[in-house]
């Protein structure tokens, strides 16, 4: 789960990770509000779970309670890279006398968690590792030795930070980020930049913090950051019924079991000239309320011509899968073609159901490719 | 021989008397697996259908000489699990579970790794060999015996190219499921190089997906290690993005983890790559002959 820049402040102050005051603000009167409260100059910044916002007009400087609002109101509903803005961060402005890149994150290859610094802050950071790999200080924890002193002294002088109250404000600072990172159940925390101002304080300026999924359960607090309306309302409504969905932007409905095979069937669909509206995981079973469901959400996107059933039985043996598949389109009507493929255990018998008590723009077809040739030529 | 699981296997089940456990538990002995004991603490002394239940892995270890645990708890329970398994002198692990947080499983691989231990999983079907044991959920049925090794992060589309292979007259010396989380306990690598070492095998089928990095580390692994031939695909070429582990993570893998990327680098090193599970298996089905004639 991604979390906003707000949220993940809010993570880092809880650890002891120094950031600016700030306030939330959902309207103009609020951001107005929050820039008194809070005095002097702020920056109104726009909460979405995207990059880029500053290039979009997303951060902009105001000298006060007026400019605030007036500020709020430009940034808000402002579309970043089809991220709607709904939520502002209004926080104090800050001077900033250098920009350094601090994160940690999971090394999926060496399987240990990967620290990196540079004082070269503030942009992309895959440039800095293009450009100047020799300015990214890298070092990685092993989690059972957990996070020791010496680590964050090998990156400060990796990265070439000399001063010795930059250090010193640092290591402070590796040591509480690797904490913050164990304790949410982090998959990265990244700040990008870590300023230094003109009296020599070091602070993040902002966050960028993935949580992961499966470990909400132990953080409930955690858990209720999420913001329902973060994800298209389509995908909305397929997590509120279990199914596991994503929108694509084609003609041909994707229904499938198992999250490989269901990539493979986008590959074959796009391979036979068609374009897949979707990416739909039944899971493993194949029963009838699991199909209703799923169909609801594919059918609710007007792209959709035609739907591609590809079920490969295995636990769930394909006579199983064509009695959830004929009760489920009994419940709801869909007038759409309808494409089965049904392989694996029990497929014939599977398969024999489905044509006899089949409606009639149900088509069923022995193989993956035979299947989604079919569905494309339906969807045309 | 075969690899992981064989006739040698001697499997204690974590989590045998729940209700997907113990379907899975009698399916595996009913396939052949010699199932000799399953763990439910407060359940020793117990049976499932004449398996003895006991209270600890230890126990059961010690009484049944289990050396392979199939662990089927609940997410929240599986790093327990696992770790009383590598504690009580278990060689393999394969766990089913899926959804273990990541921080567990990072430690989990670092503990065990040191200890020489095979695991498999979290979030996999678990490994069959044909005509000797299955370990999992793995509908056997689809697959037969043969000279064919499969390795896969994904569970229906290993079926779905085990039965093409099948339909192709060819079978298996034994399916791999490794897993699909982003740790997982066994590597395309650690995988192949078993492949490479086990005699009834003579051609690997690897079958990846897109995100991270293993099928390109497998790609190099192939180059300069192995000598029996391997076939790929990928699934993937046509998916969005996922969810990215923002700018920190793509580093790691610089370009990596794009299906495109992921066939060139096997195809760099002589690994043929078909774009459909069809294609695949067809493939596989080529390049067995050759190795037979």
């Amino acid at each position: 789960m991604d979390l906003y820049e707000y949220q993940g402040k809010e993570l880092f102050r809880r650890f002891g990770i120094p950031t600016s005051e700030g306030r939330l603000a959902l309207t103009p009167a609020e951001a107005r509000a929050a820039a008194e409260q809070l005095g002097g100059q702020v920056v109104v910044k726009a909460q979405v779970l995207t990059g880029g916002r500053g290039k979009a007009g997303g951060v902009k400087l105001a000298d006060g309670p007026d400019d605030a609002e007036q500020k709020a109101a430009e940034i808000l509903g402002l579309d970043i890279n089809g991220h709607l803005v709904r939520k502002l961060w209004v926080e104090s402005a800050s001077e900033i006398a250098k920009e350094y890149y601090l994160s940690i994150t999971f090394d999926r290859g060496e399987k240990k968690a990967l620290f990196m610094l540079t004082t070269e802050g503030g942009i992309e950071i895959e440039q800095v590792a293009e450009e100047t790999p020799e300015k990214l200080a890298r070092l990685h924890v092993d989690p059972l030795e957990g996070y020791q002193p010496y680590q964050a002294r090998r990156l400060i002088y990796g990265a070439g930070i000399d001063n010795p109250s930059e250090q010193k404000q640092l290591l402070d600072i590796i040591g509480r980020l690797y904490a913050c990172f164990v304790g949410t159940d982090a998959m990265l925390c990244e700040i990008n930049p870590l300023i230094v101002t003109p009296e020599g304080e070091v602070r993040a300026l902002d966050s960028k913090f993935t949580v992961d999924d499966n470990a909400l359960y132990k953080h409930p607090d955690i858990a209720e950051m999420r913001d329902p309306e973060s994800v298209p309302p389509e995908e909305r409504a397929a997590r509120e019924k279990g199914v596991t969905y994503v929108k694509l932007d084609g003609e041909v409905g994707i229904l499938g079991n198992g999250a490989g095979l269901v990539m493979s069937t986008l590959d074959v669909i796009t391979l036979a000239g068609g374009r897949p509206a979707n990416f739909c995981d039944l899971g493993g079973g194949g029963d009838a309320q699991g199909v209703v469901d799923a169909l609801e959400v594919i059918i609710a996107d007007p792209q959709v011509r035609s739907i591609f059933f590809n079920i490969f039985g295995g636990i769930t043996r394909g006579d199983e899968v064509a009695r959830g598949i004929l009760t489920a389109l009994e419940q709801i009507g869909i007038k759409h073609p309808i494409v089965v493929r049904l392989d694996g255990t029990n497929a014939e018998e599977g398969r024999e159901l489905l044509a006899e008590a089949g409606p009639d723009n149900l088509h069923v077809e022995p193989t993956m490719l035979e299947g989604a040739k079919r569905a494309v030529e339906l969807a045309a | 021989m075969a690899i992981i699981v064989d006739n040698d296997t001697k499997l204690v089940v974590q989590g045998a008397t729940g209700r997907e456990g113990s379907f899975h538990t009698l399916r595996n002995r009913a396939y052949g697996t010699d199932v000799v004991a399953g763990v439910t603490p407060g359940k020793g002394g117990q049976d499932l259908e004449g398996i003895p239940i006991f209270d600890t892995v230890a126990e059961a270890v010690e009484e049944t000489g289990a050396n392979t645990s199939m662990v089927f708890v609940p997410a929240r329970f599986a790093a327990d699990a696992i770790y009383e398994d590598v504690d009580a002198g278990i060689e393999t692990v394969i766990c089913i579970a899926e959804g273990l947080p990541a921080h567990e499983m990072l430690r989990i691989f670092n503990y065990i790794k040191p200890r020489g231990i095979t695991m498999l999983g979290p979030n996999c079907p678990g490994a069959l060999s044909p005509g000797k044991a299955n370990v999992g959920i793995i509908p056997a049925e689809i697959f037969r015996e043969g000279r064919i090794g499969l390795v896969s992060r994904s569970g229906t589309l290993t079926y779905q190219i085990g039965h093409e292979l099948t339909q192709l007259g060819l079978g298996n010396s034994t399916i791999v499921g490794i897993g699909g989380d982003p740790v997982v306990g066994s590597s395309f690598i650690d995988v192949l190089a078993k492949f490479e070492a086990d005699e009834e095998t003579e051609v690997v089928v690897l079958v990846g997906e897109i995100g991270g990095a293993e099928e390109e580390k497998a790609a190099e692994f192939i180059g300069s290690e192995m000598t029996k031939p391997v076939v790929g695909y990928i699934a993937g070429f046509s998916a969005p993005p996922g969810k990215t582990m923002g700018h920190a993570g793509a580093i790691i893998s610089g370009t990596a983890g794009t299906a495109e990327g992921k066939k060139e680098a096997l195809e760099a090193h002589g690994v043929r790559v078909g774009t459909t599970p069809t294609e695949a298996a067809q493939l596989a089905a080529e390049v067995a002959g050759a190795v037979r004639a």
